[in-house]
């Protein structure tokens, strides 16, 4: 356009280049992934997506146990989170007087703000002895005729990892689950009251139904956390490529064991095969903030 | 008297829908005048043409010609720059800049063009804040936030940043629909001080107020200028039926 | 018959109501248990010691991790100071001239980079740095930490850059005030409180990362203020420290916890108040 001042098209252009590098840094994401795993791909194929051989000595790599450990640990967090995360987002949303509303919000806030890191020293230091001592004997002796809670109590190990990434994701689904629960209009639920529905019932046959794909999402979120998370679990979960349907035995997840082994490995395949585990992370992970990110949009109330 | 701009076969869209339709209309130089209609006439987009501020909404177009002091502002070689620091405009909401202060708010206008000298600076914000009557009230805390005035100083404020510019032309869309009548009043007292010295285009919706502050009057309808005259005669004795129609409240 | 499913009813409310409440005060103690043990087991390795002198070999008492701790601010400040000009300048093209669909691919990559897990970023920095540098630095693990920034500080300057009003542009424009100007000096200015505090909340967030430093800028048992040589960070330092056999070594974890989780929870207790009174359009 005629008249456009030299400042105008700078600045255009500046924040074009500086907003196009995110566009070249994540190519050159896929780009190194992929071609940092072509070594690996070449000589496995996708057998490497189902042995669960781990031998860097015979150079023989298999995901299979990485991806069992992270899927695992990661359904196992959910299952313990989402009921939890939906009752504060009930609690958030529904119940609290306000002043309470603000302090909780903030603390459950301050609960995604803890590092990794921190998660994962205290999982170490004081949840997995508490686990080893009490929670795991108890599970033995009362439900041992279950294959899940048989073996000896390590504290270490899935049930560890599981419970550690639980309390991690609760923040993300709950603040995500409030915020969809404060889209759908009051409107609606006072029809509930007025017809006689009790609070609950107003939630459970009102609300959640509103909610549903919005929840979904959040769900999806979490999950997406979860399998991604690192040096939390990496701490907790026992760091050992086994398949067991115990939940006190040791497991081993994808980014575990990048963290451990990558500043070790030698050989160029096992570099390439840690870096095939790292592209198969970011595939799932993609994939599952995807379609969060699709159902959060859709699930948001909109009149 | 002069004619400070004269406007030919102005049409304006936003997308395909076309908010005004040949437009043809002189303003004269010192002088107020009131662009008056029914919401959606097209009256806030005819000052919004006037310094080329219509184009800066997506989908806008303009074509026609507005020529200041002879020279067409939709030119190719004009910059639109230099036609808004010629032409300033107050809005209908009193907009100033909530991050900066009062004294700030009035030096933005002169600093972001160009002049740096403080004293200079400092002299125009004064003159401007006196020149738009609000000295008195915000003297003592020059350096508070402008979003802690009240609306009508708030409006005021806008007026002296205009001014600080020292326009030729200002352009006033519904200055005091969102005030409260006293308010209303100061502002409409401020444009019979200020007339002398300026070109004031105001639209407004209140008759009352055409009526009470400017020396022509356009009436606007559908995107038409139905009548253009002298403010008395379009009040007394107006010849096209709808401006009669409008200005005696059987519509609008 | 009715009343007893009235009463059916009415039990069950509360017995859900009740979970509710305690799922809520579950998230609460959790907070406070960690909270509380890192306060505790890390307050007492704390002393000026802690924060002046370097790591003892093994064996020997005391030492500090000033090392970690100054190359945690290096690190971050590294990724700061090339995170918050792209973010925020990519954050101004979405919001100012974002309304394509070069912009949305922009925009959906900023997203793709967010979900990128840290351990992956740790990677792709390993390629993209280390492997060219032929060793480990504190440059490598900034950038590590700059790719986890970008995106986030994209995507909320855009938002709030966005919350500016169209007013506010129009005013500045209508002043005859050239567009570069306005979006710099009036719009970014308002919409200034609310990155900043975006950008602390982003730094915060990075500073607790570990991840993507494992093996980008590695550690250090030593001061180092080089970029080019690898570097100690506090968060790196509780990962080896706690895995480590030692108690001393293990108590040494816990007081950077300590110091970690302060810094952490201070930055996001400041930004919140920060927004709370100040950021008013």
């Amino acid at each position: 356009m005629m008249g456009k001042r030299i400042g105008d098209r700078i600045i255009k252009f500046a924040s074009l280049f500086f907003a196009s590098v995110i566009l070249v840094l994540v190519a050159g994401i896929v780009y190194e992934l992929i071609k940092g795993s072509d070594r690996s791909l070449a000589t496995f194929g996708w057998g490497f997506l189902i042995t669960s051989t781990w031998d860097p000595v015979n150079k023989v790599f298999g995901a299979l146990p990485f991806i069992f450990g992270t899927i695992v640990s990661s359904i196992i967090a959910l299952i313990i989170a989402l009921p939890l995360s939906i009752g504060i987002a009930i609690f958030l949303s529904e119940l609290a007087p306000k002043k309470v509303r603000i302090y909780v919000s903030l603390m459950i806030e301050m609960l995604a703000a803890v590092p990794s890191i921190i998660y994962g020293l205290w999982g170490l230091f004081v949840m997995t002895p508490f686990l080893q001592t009490r929670i795991e004997p108890f599970l033995g002796k009362h439900l041992g005729f279950i294959p899940l809670f048989q073996g000896p109590p390590l504290g270490v190990g899935m049930l560890a990892g599981g419970l550690i990434l639980s309390i991690m994701i609760i923040p993300t689904i709950a603040s995500i689950t409030r915020d969809i629960f404060n889209t759908i209009p009051t409107l609606y639920k006072e029809a509930g009251f007025a017809i006689g529905m009790t609070r609950w019932e107003v939630i459970s046959k009102i609300v959640f139904p509103q909610a549903r794909s919005g929840m979904i999402g959040a769900v999806m979120l979490g999950f997406g956390r979860a399998l991604g998370e690192t040096m939390a679990i990496t701490m907790v979960i026992g760091n050992a490529p086994v398949i067991s349907a115990s939940l006190f035995s040791p497991a081993y997840t994808l980014s575990s064991v990048i963290a451990n082994e990558f500043t070790e490995a030698t050989s160029k395949l096992y570099i390439s095969s840690l870096i095939e585990l790292a592209l198969l992370l970011f595939i799932i992970s993609m994939l599952f903030n995807a379609i969060a990110k699709l159902l959060i949009k859709r699930g948001r109330f909109t009149q | 008297m002069a004619k400070k701009l004269i406007i030919e076969h102005l049409n304006a869209w936003f997308g395909n829908v076309q908010a005004l339709k040949d437009i043809n209309l002189d303003i004269e130089e010192n002088g107020v005048t009131a662009v008056i209609g029914p919401s959606g006439c097209g009256k806030t987009t005819f000052v919004r043409c006037l310094n080329r501020i219509h184009e800066v909404v997506d989908n806008a177009k303009v074509n026609g010609s507005v020529l200041l002091d002879g020279e067409n502002i939709y030119s190719n070689t004009m910059d639109p720059v230099l036609v808004r620091r010629r032409i300033g405009m107050v809005f209908q909401k009193p907009n100033p800049f909530p991050s900066m202060s009062i004294f700030e708010n009035v030096a933005a206008g002169i600093r972001l063009n160009g002049s740096k000298k403080k004293n200079e600076i400092a002299d125009r914000v004064e003159k401007s804040i006196k020149m738009s009557a609000l000295w008195d009230e915000v003297k003592d805390k020059l350096y508070k936030s402008a979003t802690a005035l009240s609306g009508g100083q708030q409006q005021r404020l806008c007026i002296a940043r205009t001014i600080a510019i020292e326009p030729e032309v200002i352009l006033m869309d519904e200055p005091a629909s969102a005030l409260d009548p006293i308010s209303t009043a100061r502002i409409e007292e401020l444009i019979q001080q200020i007339k002398e010295r300026y070109t004031i285009v105001i639209v407004t919706h209140n008759m009352q107020q055409a009526a009470r502050v400017s020396d022509y009057t356009g009436f606007f309808l559908l995107g038409e200028l139905i009548e253009f005259n002298k403010t008395s005669d379009i009040f007394t004795n107006p010849k096209d039926k709808k401006t009669e129609d409008y200005i005696t409240g059987r519509f609008g | 018959m009715n009343s007893f499913s009235y009463l059916k009813r009415r039990i069950l409310n509360r017995f859900m109501l009740f979970l509710s409440y305690g799922s809520a005060a579950f998230g609460v103690v959790i907070l406070f248990l960690i909270l509380s043990y890192i306060i505790i087991k890390g307050a007492s390795s704390i002393n000026l010691d802690f924060f002046i002198k370097l790591p003892k070999p093994t064996g020997e008492t005391g030492g500090g991790i000033a090392n970690a701790i100054v190359g945690s601010f290096i690190v971050v400040g590294i990724a700061s100071l090339i995170a918050i000009p792209v973010g925020v300048m990519s954050g101004i093209y979405l919001a100012e001239f974002g309304k394509n669909k070069f912009a949305s691919l922009i925009r959906y990559f900023a997203d793709v980079m967010n979900g990128i897990p840290s351990i992956v970023t740790g990677i792709v920095a390993y390629v993209f740095v280390v492997v060219p540098m032929h060793g480990f630095s504190a440059l490598a693990g900034g950038i590590a930490l700059s790719i986890m920034m970008i995106p986030i500080i994209t995507r909320t300057s855009e938002e709030l850059i966005k919350m500016v009003p169209d007013t506010i542009r129009e005013a500045g424009l209508a002043l005859g005030i050239p567009q570069w100007k306005v979006i710099l000096f009036i719009v970014l200015r308002t919409a200034s409180t609310g990155i900043v505090t975006g950008i602390m909340l982003a730094v915060a967030r990075v500073g607790g990362e570990t991840a993507p430093l494992l093996f980008t800028a590695f550690n250090n048992s030593f001061m180092s203020f080089r970029l080019d040589q690898p570097i100690s960070t506090m968060t790196v330092l509780i990962y080896n420290y706690a895995s480590s056999p030692y108690p001393d070594w293990n108590a040494i974890a816990w007081g950077s916890a300590f110091v970690l989780i302060i810094i952490v929870l201070v930055v996001n207790i400041l930004s919140k108040m920060f927004t709370n009174t100040k950021y008013s359009l």
